[in-house]
């Protein structure tokens, strides 16, 4: 067993735990926050993606002690209050989804997806930081499978947040 | 209803902000997990089942198995009849379960201290047309013949101008839905259990857990609001509901369990492997003279499930000859089961990649080859349809698609190292109904229905409440739709692509009884309607386009568009119903270029059963992919006027990308998926 504190979509958390534990069963198992999926228990599928300190993280592989003090955010804590994250709203708008269940780790993914500088594997010039178009989101998103095969609403619901986010870079 | 058609997912909410609670997510109090160990043999039987060591670590609360067998009901379904016996019929069959205060623990117990000996025998895996066990099933799934032939045969292909004979096979397949099965049984203290289980239909497994566990219907309750996909494999209760059941009895406590995904490749079913071999032969202006289909597949040795492989072959084509048969083998292997669209989905690979062949053969243009082979009544049956659009899906797709520019030569045109080529293929499915219930309820100024139907992600819960506002006359937002509990009217399964219409048929009449009775309260059960059936033959059809661009020097294969123009009734819903033809378009295009489960013959197990292993399309494999839809009235199907949607997307896609293939590089890969190592060979 093991002591850890951790902040869970800003509410600080301390447990005691068996060190087997592995975030995503932290979460489900032993917070009640269950938006977290597991699809596979081995980073295959991207079911299970949270936000680890802002950054996009498979919760299935990072065991819980090696996330103590750290800053946790799930598909619970992206929303303000009422109010739907913008990529939550696409998501519903463009039905970007249909039996639900890899849609907490698209949200996660794409909202950390978003703010990650740099090229990917498609982008033509290496020291661009390149527009997210519709090819650079599919290949930024290929790391959460969808067997409903929402691919196509997906890519629309974040190209229209993605959109949205620039044209607001670009009015400053 | 077209002005509340685009209405989004009523759950949408709930399920973006990740509230909507699926099977393994209900706080049980006091819930234990249960950890199932499988059989690491393909065939033989267990000697020695030792539980001291895992009963002896912290944590375990009990371990229930075949050494002392936990009492049930009825076992005549031998996959659910579970820790009855010794013997081991399949690698991967679940032999006992460990019960433990954590998930951790019963792990731990399950896989270093639980010690169980075989003896194993020789096994059988690999299904091969040459099988000396071969024989053909009497009836093909659900309940069709498994042979059937009207004129002959041998006469038509022998009088033909151009025939047709090759053989096409598909592999295994996984369903694989996103949410792995999970099941939560709680047994009260009146001797009734209540099961959270991720399901098809509630009311089905209800019926079924109740008869294996020697309950009465009553006793049993079955709860799945949510249902994280299915495609088949939820359609009938998986060992582990069982299993659940048993532990939960053995702790004395509610029990968890979830199957890892490495374990739903053995306890969930799959797609069997078909080996199909398709002669037609086609006089000189290309009108078919014979078409002979067969399907060799496999079951276990434990049940006869015979997939209706060359079903769709009865329904597709004008021929005086017609001849479609099965034949099976019982290997040392799970039991298959259903895989969206059994049947139609392999069988309509064989069948639309030979119509292919039969077109560069007679030098026609594949578009014309089938408008010029369209039948009056279906061709088998000799019936009417009820409606047939498929002429109107090829020219609108043809008209979309820009395939009058199609230079029909293959292997001609490059851009750089890619290959380019189009191919096209058709689509069909049966609209199936089956008998239905619900109640309509007026309450706190709006409206209640109530059915035990299920959304698996197809949108039923909000199509349902727009069917139900229309019936009702009044807005969507007054109506709310309880489904997912088998405590509601009985209600069939989502599956066969007939939830809409046999759930939307029962909702409709428990509307009209509602205004009928004074406006609050009305029930329906549909049993007579949908038993009166149907003189018309009576399916939804499609037509899809693929463009590839095939790597000329790796043999990697890219999609940059897929079309599908479909014909199936009124649409209820159009942003849902693009959602699932696309849906299902996309696993085919993962059929067609990487979805495969390989069996290793030495240890009769399947290899590759992670999602590492085995490929499903992800996000960078699905670039253009478009659906939509002929305006179809069909006044003979159900007061919707609907045919199913959720099936139909799939068939086909498989064969319009190897066509397309084929027109890319010269090459026919008659053998799913079509890999780079298939293609360079």
């Amino acid at each position: 067993m093991a002591e850890i504190t951790l902040r869970v979509n800003g509410v600080e958390r301390s447990l005691s735990l068996d060190t087997r534990v592995s975030l995503l069963d932290l979460l489900r198992e032993h917070l009640g926050l269950t938006g977290s999926k597991k699809g596979c228990d081995h980073g295959q599928c991207g079911a299970c993606t949270v936000l680890i300190d802002g950054r996009r993280a498979n919760a299935c592989l990072a065991l819980a002690v090696a996330c103590d003090g750290l800053e946790i955010t799930t598909v619970e804590g992206l929303a303000d209050g009422e109010e739907l994250h913008p990529l939550q709203a696409a998501f519903v708008e463009c039905d970007a989804f249909q039996c639900g269940y890899c849609t907490p780790g698209q949200l996660c993914s794409a909202a950390g997806m978003l703010r990650e500088p740099g090229p990917s594997a498609v982008t033509g010039d290496l020291t661009e930081d390149p527009a997210l178009t519709a090819e650079e989101i599919r290949e930024r998103m290929s790391g959460n499978l969808c067997r409903c095969g929402a691919y196509v609403n997906i890519v629309a619901a974040v190209h229209r947040v993605a959109a949205e986010r620039a044209r607001e870079v670009a009015g400053r | 209803m077209s002005t509340i058609g685009g209405m989004r997912r009523v759950e949408g909410r709930e399920k973006v902000t990740g509230r909507a609670t699926y099977a393994f997510e209900y706080a049980v109090e006091g819930a234990a997990y249960g950890h199932p160990v499988q059989a690491p043999i393909a065939r033989g039987r267990i000697t020695t089942i030792d539980a001291e060591a895992a009963l002896a670590v912290p944590g375990v609360l009990a371990v229930v198995s075949s050494a002392d067998p936990p009492p049930l009901g009825s076992v005549e379904d031998p996959e659910l009849a579970v820790f009855q016996s010794p013997q081991v019929a399949y690698h991967g069959q679940v032999v006992a379960v460990v019960v433990a205060e954590t998930a951790e623990i019963a792990r731990e117990a399950a896989e270093t201290a639980l010690r169980i000996e075989y003896q194993a025998e020789p096994h059988d895996v690999v299904l091969r047309p040459d099988h000396p066990r071969l024989y053909a099933p009497e009836r093909v799934n659900p309940a069709f013949p498994g042979r059937t032939e009207k004129g002959d045969v041998e006469a038509g292909l022998a009088d033909a101008a151009y025939t047709v004979d090759q053989t096409y096979t598909t592999p295994a397949l996984h369903n694989n839905p996103m949410e792995p099965h999970a099941a939560i049984a709680a047994w009260e203290p009146d001797g009734s259990l209540t099961v959270y289980d991720s399901t098809q239909g509630a009311t089905a497994h209800r019926d079924t857990i109740a008869a294996v566990l020697g309950l009465r219907q009553d006793q049993v309750r079955v709860i799945s609001r949510h249902v994280g996909g299915g495609f088949g494999s939820k359609g009938t209760p998986r060992p582990h509901v069982i299993v659940a059941a048993v532990a939960a009895r053995a702790a004395g406590r509610p029990v968890k369990v979830a199957l890892t995904r490495q374990q739903m490749y053995d306890m969930t079913g799959y797609r069997t492997p078909t080996i199909q071999r398709v002669r037609l032969g086609a006089d000189e202006d290309g009108r078919l003279t014979a078409i002979d289909h067969d399907a060799v597949e496999q079951s276990s040795t434990l049940k006869e499930f015979a997939e209706q492989t060359t079903t769709p072959t009865r329904v597709m084509y004008a021929a005086p000859a017609l001849r479609t048969t099965h034949h099976l083998v019982r290997l040392d292997v799970p039991t298959p089961s259903w895989m969206r669209a059994p049947g139609e989905c392999p069988g309509m690979f064989a069948l639309e990649s030979a119509m292919d062949e039969l077109a560069e053969a007679a030098g026609i243009d594949p578009v014309e080859l089938r408008v010029l082979n369209e039948p009056a009544a279906e061709p088998e049956s000799g019936r009417p349809f009820s409606s047939r659009n498929l002429v109107a899906c090829l020219r609108e797709g043809a008209r979309r698609f820009g395939w009058d520019r199609r230079d029909p030569r293959p292997g001609v045109r490059r851009e750089g190292r890619w290959l380019v080529g189009t191919g096209v293929a058709c689509s069909t499915y049966p609209a199936y109904r089956r008998p239905s219930s619900a109640t309509a309820v007026a309450e706190d100024g709006g409206y209640v229905v109530r059915v035990a139907a299920a959304d698996i992600g197809t949108g039923a819960r909000t199509v349902l409440t727009q069917i139900a506002a229309e019936a009702l006359n009044t807005s969507p937002d007054r109506v709310r739709v309880e489904i997912g509990d088998s405590d509601l009217p009985r209600a069939s399964l989502a599956g066969g692509s007939m939830g809409t219409a046999s759930w939307g048929t029962a909702v409709v009449r428990a509307c009209e009884a509602l205004l009928k009775n004074g406006g609050q309260e009305g029930r329906a059960d549909t049993s007579e309607e949908v038993a009166a059936g149907s003189a018309f033959a009576r399916h939804a059809f499609g037509a899809q386009f693929a463009e590839v661009r095939v790597d000329a020097d790796t043999g990697e294969v890219r999609v940059p568009r897929l079309l599908g123009v479909f014909a199936a009734g009124r649409i209820v819903n159009p942003v849902l119903a693009r959602s699932q033809f696309i849906g299902g378009m996309t696993m085919g295009l993962g059929m067609a270029l990487m979805e495969e489960s390989f069996v290793d013959p030495r240890f009769g197990d399947f290899l590759n059963h992670d999602l590492a292993q085995y490929h499903v399309a992800a996000c960078a494999d699905v670039q253009d992919v478009e659906a939509v839809w002929i305006d179809e009235e069909d006044p003979y199907l159900n007061p919707m006027g609907s045919k199913g949607i959720g099936e139909i997307g799939i068939v086909g896609t498989a064969a319009a990308i190897a066509n397309a293939v084929y027109h890319a590089t010269g090459r026919r890969v008659r053998d799913l998926p079509i890999t780079p190592a298939r293609l360079l060979s």
